[in-house]
Formats: structure tokens, sequence, C-alpha cells
């Protein structure tokens, strides 16, 4: 079975303007809408447009976090996953953490790719790909813009500061996605039924035995300082003039 | 005393802008001594440009051809192998140290700080969260080894000094052959690099297409300022890639940013909150680039650039 893992995290909807709370201890999250991470979901798609060119036989979802991550991979079987699995926890778990945990699944499902996002938007971290790929001991292709497979490779297009990146990796490997990789699909209303029937295994964190426990700490949450607003000018001629008279020009 | 060995970055036999950055951001850990890693194929010129970067105790340079063109998951053994002994593995947000810096720390067993922008002590840091919209202050266990990488615009480079010695241990890993080089494309122009200049002009989703997007290379030929673009812009296939500005392109800090026919997604002034001076052009005076524009100018783009040219 040529398997696709696609890794999921449950976070806050990228539309959403995210404020810090006043006690520093964390972000509104009251009434806020959660999404899937949108690199996670271009992560699904491109493994989906790999099993319906025939690339690959199964589609695996699989989201870390709390019950409610239910609903991210109940999306992801509408868009098309075979099945999902939800590892969960209440707890914020580190990437080196997800990465073990994600290596628990990896032994256990054999896939050819695991393919996920190259950050969350909520942390930011744009580590996990990379950690799962050297506990792993298997290639990985950070920032992808295009992905194409044969029987034994896969030939990836990354995005880096020189402009395009060509690399090509033994399979299986870790892919992880940048944004003009592909545009993911919308849901349609026959598929959301069709997904109640799809499995999703929901596995509790602790019975794995994976090493999970926070290493760093998040002593505080603040504020950015704003910038602030500046000044309108009226013409093309008021524009040069201030920025010569602050010396930028 | 904490030993910070932090990663060189370098194409064509030179040393990426961003190191300086670094050393700059590795100083400020108190009590730092400070070590490059250059690995290179032959990068003799590239570790004696390192040598000289102030505040560098030593640079550690390893010579093996497999280690150009760089591939993450050739340079990460061995720097493993080198961090023996380092309390700090640092290497630039670039997207070469954002690929690289993970697979050193899961080989290390180290956790890792993404995006320092200020140092508190030797193990608590600050970092940008939710696309810079919150600032995280983080504390790493002490007496561990800690991996991070240094969000340059936040740092200016560290000048430059006498030179420091250069060492060339011998690196005991075994690297893989399962990754592999193809190509690079990328346009090489005179211009300023776009993360590193005084100047920046960028546009947006306005200018409307490619050929349009001429009158951005224009003015900023006149002003001898590097290009970037908003995602809008890239998306559209108005710009590559590599000049995207925002949150998942590149960050930056300029002297003078121009924002042309850009609204202001918060992912883009994400990438620019830094920049001293922010002028925004734009059609729309209610465009969210105003918010944060230290000068506005509401009108079309396309008459007001050949005006703002015929003044300089």
């Amino acid at each position: 079975m040529r398997r696709i893992l696609v890794a999921l995290k449950r976070a806050i909807d990228f539309n959403v303007r995210v404020r810090v709370r006043p006690d520093g201890k964390g972000v509104v999250t009251d009434g806020v809408k959660m999404s899937t991470n949108p690199f996670d979901e271009i992560a699904l798609e491109e493994a989906l447009r790999i099993r319906e060119r025939g690339g690959a036989d199964e589609v695996v979802a699989i989201s870390i976090g709390p019950d409610e991550a239910q609903q991210q991979l109940r999306n992801a079987l509408a868009m098309g996953a075979d099945r999902a699995i939800l590892v969960r926890t209440d707890q914020a778990i580190e990437p080196p953490a997800i990465a073990r945990l994600l290596l628990a699944f990896v032994e256990r499902e054999s896939p050819m790719l695991v393919i996920l996002g190259k950050q969350a938007i909520d942390d930011d971290s744009n580590q996990t790909g990379q950690m799962l790929a050297a506990l792993w001991q298997r290639p990985q292709a950070t920032f992808a813009s295009k992905l194409e497979l044969t029987d034994s490779v896969a030939r990836v297009t990354r995005e880096v500061d020189a402009g395009l990146e060509t690399i090509e990796v033994d399979l299986p490997a870790v892919v992880t996605t940048d944004l003009r990789l592909n545009e993911p699909r919308y849901i349609k209303l026959p598929d959301i039924m069709k997904a109640k029937k799809k499995p999703l295994d929901v596995t509790d964190l602790e019975s794995l035995g994976v090493e999970t426990a926070s290493q760093l700490r998040i002593v505080s949450l603040e504020s950015p300082p704003q910038r602030k607003k500046g000044v309108m000018v009226k013409d093309a001629a008021e524009l040069v003039a201030a920025l010569r008279q602050k010396g930028l020009i | 005393m904490n030993r910070v060995l932090l990663v060189a970055e370098h194409l064509d036999g030179k040393l990426n802008a961003s190191v300086a950055k670094c050393v700059s951001c590795a100083a400020s850990i108190p009590d730092a001594e400070i070590a490059i890693a250059v690995l290179a194929a032959d990068g003799s010129a590239v570790a004696a440009e390192a040598a000289r970067i102030s505040g560098v105790a030593r640079v550690l340079h390893v010579r093996n051809p497999a280690n150009e063109p760089a591939l993450a998951a050739v340079l990460a053994p061995q720097l493993a192998n080198l961090a023996d002994g380092y309390s700090h593995v640092f290497g630039s947000s670039t997207t070469f140290g954002k690929d690289l810096m993970p697979r050193v720390a899961a080989l290390l067993g180290a956790p890792q700080i993404s995006d320092v922008m200020a140092v508190e002590s030797a193990t608590r840091f600050k970092r940008p969260v939710y696309a810079g919209n919150a600032i995280a202050t983080v504390e790493a266990p002490a007496g561990r080894q800690l991996v991070a990488t240094v969000r340059v615009a936040s740092y200016q480079a560290a000048p430059a000094g006498d030179p420091a010695p250069v060492e060339t241990p011998v690196v005991d890993a075994t690297l893989p052959t399962h990754t592999r080089f193809v190509s690079v494309s990328g346009a090489r122009s005179d211009r300023p690099d776009l993360q590193t200049a005084a100047r920046v002009v960028s546009g947006g989703r306005a200018l409307g297409s490619k050929e349009n997007f001429a009158v951005i290379q224009r003015l900023a030929d006149r002003l001898g300022a590097a290009i970037g673009a908003s995602r809008a812009a890239v998306d559209a296939g108005f710009a590559p890639n590599e000049l995207q500005v925002g949150q998942t392109g590149k960050i930056i800090a300029p002297e003078l940013y121009l924002a042309i026919g850009i609204s202001g997604a918060i992912q883009h002034l994400t990438g620019i909150k830094d920049a001293r001076t922010i002028v925004a052009i734009n059609k729309d005076a209610e465009a969210p680039i105003f918010e944060v524009a230290d000068y506005g100018l509401v009108g079309d783009l396309f008459t007001l650039i050949p005006e703002i040219e015929k003044q300089l």
C-alpha cells in the first residue's frame, strides 16, 4: 500500500486578528474561530492530488490536539482523506514531541511520504517536518512549491531566499508545503455526509508512551509595539521633500 | 561561560550578510564565546571573511565537496558533531537556517527557539508568534543545549574586527546520499539584496500585471533600492517568489520602505514593522497600510510614480 501521511494542526483561523490576553498568559481564544492550519490544508490537497493521479493508494490525516480537532479531521475526510487519526491531548505539545509522536505513526503506517505545512500560523515555529525527517533518518524537502513523484524519488521545487531550488529525494521522505504549492479544494455538502462514514480513530496521547513533556516555558506574551500612524502628504513633491529633509533619499 | 556555535550561510564564496547580524544576537548572550562553523566545498574565503567579524573567537572550517550546494540533510550531522561542548547552536532565520536548524536540533535532542528577536538572558529569549501579533518570552531549560534561529531584521550587523583563528576540525559524521541538489533558478541582478538593502520599493496587486511591475523596477533603480512584492503580487505572477515580503516571505528592516499599491494585510505588515520609515502610496485612502505608514499618499500609482521620479 502506497500511503501518504498528512499532519494537520487545529489553529486560530488565519482571518482572526489575534489579541494578547490582558493577563499576558495567552491569546484570546473565547469565541474565536478555529480552522485547519492553512499550510496543512495545502499538504492535504497535495496528497489527494497525488492519490487522484494514481501516485498513491491511501491518504491518512493525523492531528495531535484537543477533542475538538475532530472537526478539522472530519473536514480532511470531507476533502478526500481516506481515514483519520486524532492523538488526543489538551496539552500544548512542542515540535520535538510532535515529531516523536508522528514518528510512532510513521513506523506503524510505513508511508512513502509525510506531508505537512512548513509552519503552523499560531506558534510559527517551522520545525516539525525537519525534526521528523531527522528522527526518521530520511530526506526533507521543505517549503515546497512543486512536487513530482516517480516510484522511488520525489523531485521537489522549494521556495528559497535565492529563488526556486529543485532537489531530488529518495522515498520515503518528508515534504513541507509553501503557499504556492496548490490551492486547496472547497468541501461540497455531499462530501461532508460521506465523511461521516469514514474511519476516525481517537487515541489518547498517554497511551502511546512517547515523551512529550514541554522543554520550553512561555513566560509571558505581550502585544507588539505599535507603529504610530504618520502624516498624509498631498502630492509627490511634498513626499519627496519630506524624504529629502529626513535624509532618506 | 556560554559557548555559541553559529552556522555560516554562504553562496559562491561569499558569506551571507545575515551572519554578522547573528553574531550581534549571539554577542548579546551574557559571557558568550562565539564560534562560526563554515561548512563548504572549499570555503577558505568564507572562513576568512567570518573570522573578521568582530566578536568572533574562532572559525571552524570544514571542507568537503558534499557541502555545496548546501543540503540540510548533509550539513546537519556535521553540525551536530561540531556542536559538542557548545551551549547554544544558532543559525539565521533565512530559508537556509529554517531548513537546517530544526534538523540539527532533532539530532542533538535539543529544543529550538525560532526567530529570536531579543536576548533576555542565556536561557530567556523573545520571539514573535501569531504572525507578529504577539511577542512571546520563552525560557529554555538551564544547563542544556539550545538551538535557535535569529530573526535577522532585529539586529544590526557586527562590525569588522581583528581576524580570529581559523581551525580545521575533523568531523566524524556519516553523510546521507538520499538528498540531491538539482538546480536553482533566481534572478541574479546588480540590485541590492532585498534582505539587507537600505531602501526597498515594493509593489502590490494594484500594479495589475507583470509588465506594469516595471514601474516598480524603474523607481527602485532611481533610488538604488531593492525590489519587493506583496504576496498578492507574487501569487498573481507579477513578481517572482523570492521578492515576497511578509510573514511567509522575507522579514526586512530597511531605512526606507515604499509600499506601492499594497493594501497592507497583517501578514505583509509583519514583514516590514522594523523598517525605519514606511511610505505608502495607494488609491484607497482606507487601506490598512496607511495605519503604519510614516508618510501616506493617496492616488493613482501610475500617475504618482512618474511625478516622484521627476522630483528626484
